[in-house]
């Protein structure tokens, strides 16, 4: 018992303290990791503060998952540093505070949930109670299933409920909602938005720019293993604000490119793609010149739109 | 400074109670796991009772229902251990399942270790199964020293061939594994004595046999029943001991050396 009140003692000495004072938890300092002949994180630097929820942002292939396999120490950097929790993430001892939810392709399908957890449970010294693990992941009404048995939503939320039924400080989640449907995603949503109310750190890895604005405190921008930018995410989205113009113009790409705020201008089969900061005053002025303009579409920025915008802006960004 | 202290202050040393119910734990759940899994329960309780069905208890009476026991015996924890740490690893890395164990505090050692008690446990239901049927089908009689010490040799049995599983598992991709283990197991099988005596094997064959660790096990379990070959059952301990420790070892090197890749 005495260890969940430590916990408690130190998340709660940890909020009155700026997120931005607080005590690094962990930290990757410099590393690069290559496979064979990819580069998979180039000189990459990365700390998590007590009690912050931080986003590691970017495309497939980025570097997000390298990145938490390395805090995990499941594998080790060619060269720079991990540390997490004052230790080397291999030594087994700091793994008992620390939670993970991985990306799997199958879980041993013939154990029902419930023993699932109770298996996971007995890993740590001070885990939460089953029913606790059930209530917050979800998963009453499947808890004696099979996990064979589950929907992807379900696997998900029992990856979920292993990852925090050892009610760790810290906890890594490697792409929690990638191939959900927006309900389960936003239910996911709110289990970690309750796991940061509780004052844990967390990591999450993710490729939607409005996950990371949702969730994060910090949201870090990573591509081809490199450090984009980071911020918190009203810096971020200032950063990659603009809009998506869509129409059949008859003006000349050069004379759009010159409107004020755009950013760039591209052609799509018939059609012209616009990304500007400001694209009310931009249409107004398309319309004003072209009265044959139609198919007109205005969108927010993708996210690679964002990473170009990023990327343009400036090559080499330290927020 | 309420935040230092918290830095400052290291886990409690986990207690042996601690140990010893995650090892409880993961046995008993790698039991259940395997047992629910269908395509390898029934093909691993289920091959040697089959044989013994239509070879043991058509010669009732004769040696060969007495001869079979043992021998079939070492056929099912051989394959349970094979295809259950073999298979059973091989799959779970592929999957990315041991990554998430891996990273939990589950010490590595009852990973394997609850895998190996798991196989030999249903190694242990083929051995009664088969003596079972002897006693019934087969009209064998036999002590109750002989049935013990059959299962003590089947249970030893069980180390070299974890052993061996898990090198399986770590050369062998989860897909080719069924294939690969079957490529071995079979002809081992064959060539060792678990379906007839080794001295009906082809000349050829006889000379290849004392390089199999089944074969030494073969002789150890049928040397209870007297059926042995002659010679030291000392060897064939030894034999298995040194098959164990090569098999670790390799499995050793190739691990790190991925470790090291990683």
């Amino acid at each position: 018992m005495s260890a969940t009140a430590v916990i408690t003692e130190a998340t709660q000495a940890a909020w009155p303290v700026p997120l931005s004072q607080a005590r690094t938890v962990a930290r990757l300092h410099s590393v690069t990791k290559r496979y064979g002949q990819t580069t998979a994180l180039d000189k990459f630097s990365l700390e998590l503060r007590a009690g912050e929820v931080v986003a590691l942002l970017g495309p497939n292939g980025a570097g997000k998952t390298t990145a938490v396999r390395l805090l995990l120490g499941l594998i080790s950097p060619n060269s720079g540093s991990v540390r997490v929790l004052g230790r080397d993430p291999r030594d087994a001892d700091a793994r008992t505070r620390i939670g993970a939810m991985l990306q799997v392709s199958r879980v041993p399908e013939m154990l029902r949930v419930r023993e699932h957890i109770d298996l996971f449970r007995s890993y740590y010294p001070n885990p939460l109670p089953a029913a606790e693990v059930i209530r917050i992941a979800k998963l009453e009404g499947i808890a004696d299933q099979m996990f064979g048995k589950l929907s992807g939503g379900q696997k998900q939320r029992v990856l979920f409920g292993l990852a925090v039924c050892g009610n760790p400080d810290l906890v890594f989640l490697d792409e929690p909602t990638v191939g959900l449907d927006i309900e389960s995603r936003r239910a996911l949503w709110d289990e970690i938005r309750a796991l940061s109310a509780a004052g844990k750190t967390v990591l999450l890895t993710t490729h939607y720019l409005e996950e990371a604005d949702m969730l994060a405190h910090r949201i870090v921008v990573i591509n081809k293993g490199r450090l984009l930018c980071e911020g918190t995410p009203a810096e971020i989205k200032h950063r990659v604000s603009g809009r998506r113009i869509r129409c059949i113009t008859q003006l000349d790409p050069e004379f759009l490119a010159s409107l004020p705020s755009v950013a760039e201008v591209q052609l799509d089969r018939e059609a012209v793609v616009i990304l500007a900061e400001h694209p009310e005053q931009v249409v107004r002025e398309m319309l004003l010149r072209d009265e044959t303009l139609h198919g007109l579409e205005v969108s927010a920025a993708a996210l690679e739109d964002a990473f170009l915008a990023l990327t343009s802006d400036s090559p080499e960004t330290n927020a | 400074m309420a935040t230092n202290a918290i830095a400052v202050s290291a886990p409690r040393p986990l207690s042996l109670g601690y140990y010893a119910r995650i090892f409880r734990k993961e046995t008993h759940y790698e039991f259940v796991k395997m047992l629910r899994t269908k395509a390898f329960s029934l093909s691993v309780l289920g091959f040697p009772v089959m044989f013994y069905l239509l070879f043991g208890s058509s010669n009732r009476h004769n040696m060969f229902a007495r001869y079979l026991m043992p021998s079939y015996s070492c056929m099912g924890v051989v394959s349970a251990c094979l295809f259950g740490i073999g298979m059973g690893i091989a799959m779970e890395r592929a999957q990315g399942w041991l990554e998430v164990k891996q990273a939990s505090p589950m010490p590595r050692f009852a990973y394997l270790t609850a895998k190996m008690i798991s196989c030999a446990a249903f190694a242990l239901v083929i051995v009664a199964a088969l003596l079972t049927l002897g006693i019934t089908l087969g009209g064998v009689t036999l002590t109750a020293g002989e049935a013990l010490k059959l299962a003590g040799v089947v249970l030893a049995g069980s180390v070299p061939f974890t052993a061996m599983g898990l090198l399986v598992a770590l050369l062998v991709p989860a897909n080719a594994a069924p294939g690969v283990i079957n490529l071995i197991y079979l002809p081992m099988s064959f060539a060792s004595g678990f379906w007839m005596p080794v001295q009906y094997l082809p000349h050829w064959l006889k000379v290849l046999t004392p390089a199999l660790p089944t074969y030494h096990l073969a002789q150890l379990a049928l040397h209870i029943f007297g059926y042995s070959q002659g010679g030291s059952m000392l060897t064939h301990w030894e034999a298995l001991a040194g098959f164990t420790l090569l098999m670790l070892g390799a499995a050793w090197i190739i691990f790190t050396r991925s470790e090291a890749k990683a």
